[in-house]
């Protein structure tokens, strides 16, 4: 659908403006319970996501002497590694689940619009994840003893841009991916690449100079940058900075992560497919 | 457009791949038009592009050129508008397998602008002692059912049905044949594509065969028929003293010979005359006439008639 039905759709609307919330809604109920019944997928959303932590937790805890620090990073990674392993694998097994199903085929066929199919097959994805994010903030009050974020609108706009990106990341992935099990390996550049360079695993100093000066584009970076700037107003430069001053230098990872929507919306809509290739 | 018609078809083409040789053309020019509160049939062997027509009138595809008109608007892009007002079932389900059908029943109910209670919808095809049962465990017609109990919650003006007694036993048949009659009776629209010639011939007002992407004959079951020779046929346990007549209106007889007798077919264009003019020679020379049958040419006489002719005819374009 272009931009021109698009809008002459919503002027012609006779129906309540609460109409996408319910129709969202009653399909992510929907997927929820299927969620709840897929063991692989259970286990892939709720233990990978906690093991990673507290194996990066571990190896930190041993290569300093740990204290406030770690509660920011605990908060950053469970953000990163929900991002990827729930959002984005998760929404590219459940998708090509569904279009193989044929399910997409037939949700296609009522009153739901295309972008309401995708956000309510996303929808439980998303709140498992978000819901991962909570504890863990809550886990860096009390046990990491984190102090107050100094700009916590900066880790909202990270999460909420980059689970945009992922669930767009997931959409395109699923062009190229036949079937569920083929997920395991199509998906991997999209979770592998940002990963890498997102200075989670290894500092990005580590990285040669020509790679170094990519890696602020790549989509999980900002995500990060975003996080140590909200959270200890640390930024990509490594000055330390007031809730004033955070927002300027939070403006480059922002674009990035805008850029990266624009992009991954517009393969979204050239190649994603509704049905199976036959 | 006719104003009594609720759906209109003008000239619709379909073309799949590539432009030029290598593209596949689905629908060449079909145009009909459905009116308000009849049932109107697509028939038409595999591959002769019912369900590539029926996907532009439900606002699935886009045609590649002509126009569509479903209750007034554009069904591809004005689908806010038309989707409520409309029940489509398609060909393959498409439900999750590992929702219950309440669970699948009440989703799908969730999306809709005006819906029927779910328990009322799984009544209306006897779903409701399954309601707690996962898909996967329904057998392939109770899952049809539920289709089609998916596609009456939105209370549709026009229902879309894509085979729906496809994989059904007679009795579930049977039964949803009653159903789409009394959603007739109750003034709904249907739009049916089948492959079962007797189902067409039990609820169509009007029909149209398709072959090779364009529509060969239309009109009501009676008149697609008429053009077909009726036939009578019986079984002679003796020979006769004298050879079947000349009988009026007769096109011809073919004699087979079987462990009963010979078994005769007249076909015939005025079967009240060729019978009436039978019986009076077989009653004044004291014959029996054995597994007597006289009957108007069936649907599927007519239909295969039509693939028959239809495909002794060369046609570039298919084959390039």
């Amino acid at each position: 659908m272009n931009l021109a039905t698009l809008t002459k759709d919503i002027h012609s609307a006779p129906t309540a403006p609460s109409g996408f919330v319910r129709r969202i809604g009653s399909l992510a109920r929907a997927e929820a319970l299927l969620l709840r019944r897929n063991p692989m997928a259970l286990i892939n959303a709720l233990a990978i996501p906690v093991a990673m932590v507290v194996f990066l937790v571990t190896v930190e805890a041993g290569d300093s002497a740990g204290g406030s620090g770690r509660g920011p990073a605990v908060v950053t990674t469970l953000t990163a590694v929900s991002l990827l392993a729930v959002v984005y694998m998760g929404l590219v097994t459940a998708l090509v689940a569904r279009r193989e199903e044929l399910v997409l085929k037939r949700l296609r066929t009522g009153e739901l619009y295309d972008a309401e199919i995708i956000a309510g097959t996303a929808a439980p994805a998303v709140a498992v994840a978000w819901g991962q994010m909570l504890v863990g903030v809550l886990a860096a009050f009390t046990v990491f003893g984190m102090g107050l974020p100094t700009n916590p609108v900066l880790v909202l706009v990270a999460i909420v841009l980059g689970t945009a990106v992922f669930v767009l990341f997931a959409v395109v992935t699923t062009a190229v991916t036949r079937t569920v099990e083929m997920a395991q390996v199509t998906a991997t550049p999209g979770y592998a690449v940002p990963v890498l360079f997102s200075g989670l695993l290894f500092p990005l100093d580590l990285l040669p100079e020509p790679l170094q000066r990519v890696a602020p584009l790549m989509p999980m970076t900002p995500v990060v940058d975003l996080m140590h700037l909200g959270l200890t107003g640390r930024t990509p430069d490594g000055d330390t900075v007031g809730l004033g001053a955070s927002f300027a230098p939070a403006a480059g990872p922002v674009l990035v992560l805008v850029a990266w929507v624009v992009v991954a919306g517009w393969a979204a809509r050239r190649w994603f497919r509704w049905e199976p290739r036959r | 457009m006719d104003e009594t018609s609720i759906i209109s078809v003008e000239d619709l083409r379909r073309r799949y791949g590539k432009v030029g040789a290598g593209g596949f053309d689905a629908v060449r020019g079909v145009s009909f038009s459905v009116r308000r509160g009849e049932l109107f049939a697509v028939l038409g062997t595999n591959g002769a592009g019912k369900t590539s027509t029926l996907e532009v009138l439900e606002g699935l595809a886009l045609p590649t050129s002509g126009a569509v008109r479903v209750l007034g608007h554009d069904p591809y892009h004005s689908r806010r508008l038309v989707r409520p007002r409309v029940g489509i079932m398609l060909q393959d389900g498409g439900l999750p397998p590992d929702l219950t059908v309440n669970e699948t029943a009440r989703m799908w109910a969730g999306t809709l602008t005006s819906a029927r209670p779910v328990e009322e919808a799984l009544d209306l095809v006897d779903l409701r002692h399954r309601a707690k049962v996962t898909v996967n465990q329904l057998s392939g017609g109770e899952r049809r059912r539920l289709d089609l109990a998916m596609a009456l919650i939105g209370r549709p003006e026009i229902l879309f049905l894509d085979e729906p007694t496809a994989g059904l036993d007679p009795e579930s048949r049977q039964r949803t044949w009653r159903l789409v009659r009394d959603l007739l009776g109750s003034g709904t629209t249907v739009v049916l594509t089948t492959h079962y010639l007797q189902e067409a011939e039990e609820l169509a007002d009007r029909l149209a065969i398709l072959h090779q992407g364009r529509i060969v004959r239309a009109g009501t079951p009676a008149e697609v028929t008429a053009s077909q020779p009726a036939q009578v046929s019986f079984t002679l346990t003796a020979d006769p003293p004298d050879p079947v007549p000349d009988l009026p209106g007769a096109l011809g007889v073919d004699r087979a010979f079987g462990p009963g007798g010979s078994k005769m077919i007249v076909r015939t264009r005025d079967l009240q005359r060729t019978l009436g003019a039978l019986l009076a020679w077989a009653g004044s020379r004291g014959l029996v006439l054995a597994d007597l049958n006289a009957r108007s040419a069936s649907l599927e006489e007519a239909f295969l008639a039509v693939a028959d002719a239809a495909g002794d005819r060369a046609d570039p374009e298919v084959a390039a």
